[in-house]
């Protein structure tokens, strides 16, 4: 159990849980404590893009390097059983946060992006045929549209996108329509990293099903905020990376329901991923070894077990109300800045607060908020057709984390209300 | 001065605010468009030549303060100069911005001077000089003309 702030955390219980002690939890993130160049305390409000990460996970890193380093699946000596223990330790942990039914269901990747990509390459480029048509939305980050734009240009299927609407929501009327008898597979984002927007997911995955098709969840931007139960989600497919949950970069997660797994070609060669190798052909391990050729990530994949084990200690409850607390104040302080106008005002939100300023494009209000010591993203954050069908050509965009706090609110606003009198 | 008001020098915010030659332009000759994949900021400009003379030239797009202003000082310093001219102008003015040791290019680049905060942040480099990597793409002499 990883210790908060050097006092044991709660075990999870049955009692409501007491507010989160956003002090306590901050003296966890060692990098939280610095004084940016201009001389003002660090506040970080780039979460959607990288979470920090607690000394706990830096620790577990350090630690395995310095005790426990060895590749795993193939030593006959202690160290690398102990590595493999972990590994596979990590993997059953993993399992338990999304609720996957088996460790095997869970394939570790570099990232959230080749976990999408090895969907595309395998399962599509194995099943996708002339006429099939995939279905995306114009909420996505690039890493689930450019990889569908590449499989449906190798195999002949056809690309289509659910629209949005003026307040960043899907539009479910379009959504009905265009999945069809065609569709094999819906791949959706569960939350919209440039607006914050949580999708219906579950609701359109029933009725991707009801149609025959496969669904694939983006999680990148939900499991750091949202409870993942894969089953309730009712997904075959779920990707996420570890950076977004306080773990490392470096490591990614897919989740694949384990008949779907077993149906699907390997997409990258190499060892550990065959059952028997010879110069006329080979067969290949049962997943999900099968799709993870070469030596994984150990390191990370400890840090990110040792991040969901923190991460569910500080809970869930407590981090979600503090994040809503946070947007609220975000929305109000920054929405009544004179000619500040919110991007995406979907009623079903995490804690991402998009925005355009009157005349001022979010590079500046970026330049002028690194001024204040306030790290936010400025841009089309990697989801132009967003931008493109809200018509604006980027947004700033500040994303929550627990461990921020009022005053960092209070940094961004008044950094926001800078912006606009220097170039007023 | 503090850095940021190095950065956003009142000639800056003036020409963010009223950029010059700011329109797109009927009979050009060459025109050719600067993207920053990274931040989607897209624009175009529009030269019109007299033999190797840069008899007008013009822009249009999206983009932040810095490559509104550079775009509009940019068009201000190159009109009458020859290409040779204008690409030696970008020359100094980009190892201005990037802080490259060694030149006093700051003191012979006119009102272009007023970049040279520019240098202090990195990210910014590009929002600079993306109007002149337009114009010097509008001036290869393998561009195709318009």
């Amino acid at each position: 159990m990883p210790q908060l702030g050097g006092v044991s955390a709660p075990a999870a219980s049955d009692r409501p849980a007491a507010p989160l002690d956003v002090a306590r939890v901050r003296t966890d993130f060692p990098i939280l404590s610095q004084t940016t160049r201009s001389g003002h305390p660090l506040a970080y409000l780039d979460n959607a893009a990288t979470t920090q990460k607690p000394r706990q996970v830096i620790e577990a890193i350090s630690r395995f390097y310095t005790s426990g380093n060895a590749n795993i699946h193939r030593g006959v000596y202690e160290l690398s059983e102990r590595a493999t223990a972990a590994f596979e330790g990590a993997r059953e942990r993993v399992a338990r946060f999304i609720g996957a039914a088996s460790p095997a269901e869970i394939v570790f990747t570099r990232s959230a992006t080749e976990a999408i990509n090895l969907v595309a390459q395998s399962w599509g480029r194995s099943t996708l045929r002339p006429g099939d048509e995939v279905l995306v939305t114009a909420m996505e980050h690039h890493s689930n549209l450019v990889p569908w734009q590449l499989v449906c240009e190798q195999t002949g299927a056809r690309l289509r996108a659910v629209p949005i609407t003026a307040r960043g929501e899907l539009d479910l009327e379009a959504a009905e329509r265009l999945l069809g008898d065609r569709t094999r597979l819906l791949a959706i984002g569960h939350v919209s990293n440039a607006l914050g927007t949580v999708n219906p997911v579950r609701a359109l995955a029933a009725r991707a099903h009801g149609r025959g098709a496969l669904v694939l969840v983006d999680g990148a931007q939900s499991a750091a905020h949202l409870r993942i139960d894969v089953a309730e989600l009712g997904c075959d497919f779920f990707a996420f990376s570890g950076h977004k949950v306080y773990g490392p970069t470096g490591v990614g997660v897919l989740y694949g329901r384990a008949d779907v797994l077993a149906a699907m070609p390997p997409w990258q060669g190499g060892g550990d991923m065959i059952e028997q190798v010879a110069l006329e052909g080979s067969t290949w391990a049962a997943p999900p070894a099968r799709f993870e050729a070469g030596t994984p990530p150990i390191a990370e994949v400890l840090g990110l077990a040792t991040a969901l084990d923190y991460f569910e200690a500080v809970g869930l409850d407590r981090i979600a109300a503090w994040e809503e607390e946070l947007l609220r104040l975000a929305t109000e302080q920054v929405g009544e800045i004179r000619g500040v106008r919110l991007v995406g005002t979907a009623p079903q939100k995490v804690a991402v607060l998009s925005f355009i300023l009157d005349g001022v494009h979010p590079h500046d209000v970026g330049t002028i908020l690194d001024d204040e010591g306030v790290a936010v993203r400025a841009g089309h954050h990697c989801a132009q057709p967003v931008m493109t069908s809200l018509g604006i050509p980027a947004t700033v965009r500040a994303s929550f984390a627990f461990y921020n706090t009022v005053r960092e609110i209070e940094a961004l606003a008044r950094g926001v209300a800078r912006a606009a009198e220097v170039f007023g | 001065m503090s850095s940021l008001a190095e950065l956003y020098q009142n000639v800056i915010l003036e020409h963010n605010r009223s950029p010059r030659n700011y329109r797109a332009m009927e009979g050009a000759h060459r025109r050719a468009e600067g993207n920053n994949p990274l931040c989607g900021d897209s624009l175009t400009v529009w030269v019109k030549l007299d033999g190797e003379v840069i008899s007008d030239v013009s822009f249009q797009g999206t983009g932040c303060a810095i490559s509104r202003a550079s775009a509009s000082l940019m068009t201000a310093a190159v009109k009458g100069k020859s290409r040779q001219e204008a690409e030696e102008v970008f020359q100094r003015f980009h190892r201005m911005v990037t802080g490259r040791p060694g030149s006093a290019d700051a003191e012979t680049l006119g009102k272009l001077a007023v970049f040279s905060g520019v240098s202090g942040y990195p990210t910014r480099v590009k929002c600079a000089s993306l109007p002149w990597h337009a114009l010097k793409t509008a001036l290869s002499p393998d561009h195709p003309t318009t």
